[in-house]
């Protein structure tokens, strides 16, 4: 298919997967935040996260709950905001109309639609919850009318591979939050209050009932760091998204499991196979926030080998060829 | 479709009521357009060839090498069995002495055959008895036709054709899509296609891959930023040097604006008696030359009476309805004319016939036209049907969509007793 075809496909999906991490991201601090008082209130921590400080400095004053909600839900001139996410899906899914199922074409529309409309109306923040809870579940929406009603070809790989690179890369990103807000004290360290810290960061990645289910324990940030990290079975893991993202590339590619012929097939399997020989002792050794740094900037790795083997292939330069007779 | 700013398309009205075209009256018209396409393209041929019409003193060569759609570098160039107008729209009107005339020749990249096949699709839903009992000629193999036409222009096996956009913001975006789907071909962008060497390759994740044959729905201006305009983004660099080797098929060929100018337009019935030695089946309207100074002076003395159209543009902008303008707008147009005579013709003001359309909750008359297509393959194919476009605006004679106009279904019915 044509390049340009499968990286609009691509990037239609990780739009709309960053948009939902986005409002989950802002749904952990909202959680995190509850139960703090205003002055120990932390909102930079989010923008840290997404690594826009600088962006947000050069429009915002004060890093406050309000203004970091704007920036990254409806500031369309930051391109990680909700609002510009799903602006991009929407032209993606629009160049692709004849290669996407008219449903998934509905489904962004409404979506972004339904994003502008609350940003018309300013009203967002008197209720964030709920806003932030319909665009995740607009997000699962489209996963689920993609897989249903697409044909599971080499588009679709490409789609699901751009989601689920980006819920690696997004789940990876809500779990370092945590690391930045810092605590009150010290004493809080393993205090319920810290405990209630864990469970919201589970809870954001809808990961709270699950990790009940497969641990059956009390929350402790070496469980649920090993349940977000190195789940095999939780859909959200970074494990568990990095290997269904390798399932998808070998289904375009052909190239038989264990082995590769590019660049993307290369990386993504020496990432995905680091995970299946890790324990998390393994990942607390080194510091979760630098394990979870090394994670971030592979999953770039790989996303620029996919771009560099399927959306950019060269012709050969002029200078290496036999000149043609005249 | 015109997208705007906000990404939100417009919307191309449709009316209801078909057009009816009797059998007998299609054929006459088939037959018409059959033979205008062969002249054109023979014009076209002998234009970037011999020269023949042009050293017969038929038609001016100047008028020919001044028109904007001539490309110097494409003389000598000879595209596959010599066919340069693969999908021409011819747009015919009916007079007030109850005649079909030939208004405009539409062969560089006209468009609108998607409104044809989609205006049939929702008919056919609507009213499905009716049709049932009118024996309506079907257009519904126009993608078909399309490809075989295109799929004809290359000697490889199994040639890589594909369909060549703008892009989505161009306003005919949704009828590319549309016929590319229709063909089961790719749709291609400029930047999806690259010269290697001496061919045209696309861009695909598994490398790139050689293309035969273009639909192009790019004009010749923005084809090829190394062959005309340098500032061309949507092009594809090196492409006419691929083409002149044989190495890859454009329809339609570029250079043919040469025969959608204007002011070509008045010569066509004498390109008919000249290279085919027939008469022609389907008159011309009466047509002025601005470029001709007798002419010309009539015009200026008639401008409340006629149709002045610039010769280069389409989608009814830059002219002027004589009898429907201020003299204030006929003193402004009098000066462009006499700044740039070569551009411009005049006509008569054609009583358009009207036919019943859907206005409010009853039916009124407006004015129409009919542009169907025809394609030039092996051999030259005449879809029953077309476009019929209708001016909403009571009492407007102008029917492009650009300009408040709509769309009819238009029914071509049988031979009677079918």
């Amino acid at each position: 298919m044509l390049s340009r075809v499968a990286s609009q496909v691509h990037w239609l999906n990780r739009y709309i997967e960053r948009a939902e991490n986005v409002a989950r991201f802002i749904d952990v601090n909202l959680n995190l935040m509850l139960e703090m008082d205003a002055a120990h209130q932390q909102w930079m921590p989010l923008v840290a996260t997404a690594g826009d400080e600088a962006a947000f400095a050069a429009r915002y004053k004060e890093p406050s709950k309000a203004n970091v909600i704007r920036f990254l839900t409806f500031d369309a001139s930051n391109p990680n905001s909700i609002l510009s996410c799903l602006r991009m899906a929407r032209e993606n899914a629009r160049s692709v109309r004849e290669i996407i199922s008219s449903e998934m074409w509905t489904q962004v529309n409404v979506s972004y639609l339904a994003v502008e409309e609350a940003v018309a109306k300013g009203n967002v923040l008197d209720d964030p919850r709920d806003f932030f809870a319909r665009v995740k579940m607009d997000s699962h929406l489209f996963g689920g009318i993609m897989d249903a009603t697409m044909s599971h070809g080499e588009a679709w790989h490409f789609g699901r591979l751009g989601r689920l690179l980006e819920r690696a890369d997004k789940t990876a990103r809500i779990l370092d939050v945590k690391y930045y807000v810092l605590l009150p004290s010290l004493e809080d360290v393993g205090s319920p209050f810290d405990d209630l810290q864990w469970q919201a960061v589970l809870k954001s990645a809808s990961a709270l009932e699950m990790y009940r289910k497969e641990r059956r324990r009390r929350i402790t940030p070496r469980d649920v760091a090993d349940f977000l990290i190195l789940s095999r079975d939780f859909p959200r893991s970074i494990r568990s998204s990095l290997a269904t993202a390798e399932e998808s590339l070998h289904r375009i590619t052909g190239t038989p499991g264990h082995a590769f012929r590019n660049a993307a097939e290369k990386r993504l399997g020496r990432l995905r196979s680091e995970f299946d020989y890790l324990e998390i002792e393994d990942v607390f050794a080194v510091g979760l926030h630098e394990f979870l740094q090394r994670v971030l900037s592979e999953i770039r790795y790989v996303g620029d080998g996919i771009h560099e083997s399927f959306f950019a292939p060269r012709a050969i330069p002029a200078a290496t060829r036999r000149e043609a007779p005249q | 479709m015109y997208g705007d700013k906000a990404g939100r398309e417009k919307i191309f009205p449709f009316d209801i009521v078909p057009r009816i075209v009797r059998w007998q009256e299609w054929t006459h018209v088939a037959r018409g357009l059959e033979q205008r396409i062969r002249a054109l393209n023979a014009f076209v041929a002998d234009v970037y060839g011999e020269g023949r019409i042009l050293k017969a003193g038929i038609v001016p060569e100047d008028l020919v090498r001044s028109s904007r759609g001539f490309r110097p570098r494409l003389v000598g160039v000879r595209p596959p069995r010599d066919v340069w107008c693969h999908v021409s729209g011819i747009d015919l009107v009916r007079h007030g002495d109850g005649a079909l005339y030939v208004l405009e020749d539409n062969i560089r990249t006209p468009s609108g055959v998607s409104y044809v096949l989609e205006n049939r699709e929702i008919m056919k839903k609507v009213l499905p008895e009716l049709f049932e009992r009118a024996n309506v000629q079907p257009v519904a193999n126009y993608p078909n036709l399309l490809l075989e036409t295109l799929t004809q222009l290359s000697d490889r096996r199994d040639p890589t054709v594909v369909v060549l956009t703008p892009g989505m913001y161009n306003s005919a975006y949704f009828e590319h899509s549309y016929l590319a789907q229709k063909m089961g071909i790719e749709l291609v962008e400029g930047s999806d296609l690259v010269v290697d060497g001496d061919e045209v390759k696309m861009r695909t994740t598994r490398g790139l891959r050689r293309v035969d044959v273009i639909y192009r729905r790019i004009d010749d201006d923005f084809l090829d930023p190394k062959a005309f305009r340098e500032d061309s983004l949507l092009g594809v660099a090196g492409l006419i040097d691929v083409f002149e080797k044989g190495n890859v098929a454009l329809a339609n060929a570029p250079g043919t604006g040469v025969a959608d100018d204007k002011a070509v337009y008045p010569y066509v019935p004498k390109m008919i008696r000249f290279y085919l030695g027939e008469t022609p089946v389907l008159p011309n309207v009466p047509t002025l030359v601005c470029w001709d100074d007798k002419e010309r002076a009539e015009v200026l003395a008639n401008l409340d009476k006629l149709v002045v159209k610039a010769a280069n543009e389409s989608g009814g902008y830059g002219m002027l309805v004589g009898p429907h303008a201020t003299p204030d707008e006929r003193e402004a147009f009098a000066k462009r004319i006499e700044e740039n005579p070569r551009n411009y013709i005049a006509q008569p003001t054609l009583a358009l016939s009207r036919v019943p359309t859907r206005v409010g909750g009853t039916f009124e008359g407006r004015h129409v036209d009919l542009r169907p297509y025809v394609l030039h393959g092996r051999e030259i194919k005449v879809v029953p049907g077309g476009l019929t476009r209708v001016a909403l605006r009571k009492g407007s004679l102008v029917v492009n969509s650009s300009q408040g106009g709509g769309s009819k279904d238009t029914w071509v019915l049988g031979p009677e007793g079918a």
